[in-house]
């Protein structure tokens, strides 16, 4: 793999991860919980979804074949999607969708300052600006992680088995593969098994004081990042999403 | 004649953010740079979170309001580095937002005091308010909830 084409992956790591959870996190617009929540989800979809421009502008820029950010999102189907399995599992209760929120913002808020100090000004710039956002997006998924966790025994009870589904699609994050080592090489993406420590330090403290058990099982689901294998999810996710370009192709506004 | 750089922030400081209209776009501090290139007026303009809707008003009205003062060629340049910083508002800016009830940002990460009654005794509601750059906060003195312009 040519260094332009393992940049251009990772570029698609990036965007699609910010994509398919900004698209499913915008799934509650009108039906959390509670006002200030909906408002809350509906502002972290969008800041995502406003990376995802970012990330996928500049990929689209590298790979050099012509095509926006909107063509990468809207045009392509599930085998060439990039992004982590975590992010396209569907929302499940409240509960569910803040844990998976946390998980994500505590490995987002970890990789991001490293890509600030990335050798490609480009990539530098996209992440400082996306770090400024992130940091109240973990703000407010773990603060509401803690918040269930530690709360009445049946938001415990939700909290714990959000975890226990969710824990086995963690290790994706952190098993590195040729373009994560070609990346690292590069002097763009951080080593993995430092930001896996850091990673743990952040989220075992979360999840010690929302009283919640971290699964002592290490067996990680693979195949989103590499594209392999996604789960069944993400093509379902997509006939949404892609709708409109799937049934008038080429429309614009 | 080609009006002067003066002149022209000038009138961008009468374009207002049209989320928050009693401040302009400079106020803002999201108008970062403005030059002739050749015949073309050159305005980079930076966004205030990444996925804000308002930014491509933001730029259509730019482009229109320099349209309207006679200037024929505008481009708008996006700029995302460094990123936008609240530092960047303007102490008018500052002000008419306290005026407009909107809690101006405070280093201390929430707001002073409540931009109705003054009160100090402060309760946050949620870090995500009515737009991107705004939390949603409430005084205990007077009761009423208020809009805080979040620091970044």
């Amino acid at each position: 793999m040519t260094d332009q084409t393992s940049l251009f992956e990772y570029l698609l790591r990036l965007g699609d991860n910010t994509l398919v959870l900004g698209h499913r996190v915008s799934e509650w617009c009108g039906h959390a919980p509670v006002l200030e929540e909906d408002i809350a989800l509906a502002n972290t979809a969008l800041d995502l979804i406003g990376q995802t421009q970012m990330w996928l502008g500049l990929a689209g820029e590298v790979e050099g074949a012509g095509r926006s950010a909107d063509d990468l999102a809207m045009l392509r189907d599930v085998w060439d999607f990039r992004n982590l399995l975590l992010v396209e599992q569907p929302n499940g209760d409240f509960g569910q969708t803040l844990m998976r929120q946390c998980l994500f913002d505590a490995w987002h808020l970890e990789l991001l300052p490293d890509l600030t100090r990335a050798s490609d000004d480009r990539i530098a710039a996209i992440a400082a600006k996306a770090l400024k956002e992130v940091t109240y997006h973990l703000d407010r998924s773990s603060e509401t992680v803690i918040g269930l966790g530690d709360g009445t025994e049946e938001s415990h009870r939700r909290m714990q088995a959000a975890l226990d589904l969710l824990w086995p699609y963690v290790g994706e994050m952190f098993t590195p593969d040729t373009v994560d080592d070609a990346m690292h090489a590069a002097g763009i993406a951080p080593d993995l098994t430092a930001l896996r420590a850091r990673f743990d330090t952040r989220i075992d403290a979360i999840l010690a004081e929302a009283t919640l058990t971290k699964p002592d099982s290490s067996f990680a689901q693979s195949g989103g990042k590499t594209g392999f294998r996604h789960s069944e999810h993400l093509g379902h996710m997509l006939t949404q999403m892609q709708w409109l370009q799937r049934a008038y192709p080429g429309a614009t506004w | 004649m080609t009006p002067d750089l003066t002149t022209i922030w000038d009138w961008l400081d009468q374009v207002p953010d049209p989320e928050i209209p009693v401040i302009s776009v400079v106020d803002l501090g999201i108008v970062r740079d403005v030059a002739w290139q050749g015949d073309t007026l050159e305005v980079a303009v930076t966004p205030t979170y990444s996925g804000c809707p308002a930014t491509s008003v933001i730029a259509i009205d730019i482009e229109t309001a320099l349209y309207d003062r006679g200037i024929q060629n505008v481009r708008i340049k996006t700029q995302i580095a460094p990123p936008w910083t609240t530092d960047w508002l303007s102490d008018k800016g500052r002000a008419k937002l306290a005026d407009y009830g909107i809690a101006p940002p405070s280093p201390a990460g929430g707001p002073d005091a409540c931009p109705r009654c003054g009160g100090t005794h402060l309760t946050r509601i949620s870090q995500f308010g009515s737009t991107p750059c705004k939390a949603h906060w409430r005084c205990d003195d007077c009761l009423e909830p208020f809009d805080y312009f979040k620091c970044i």
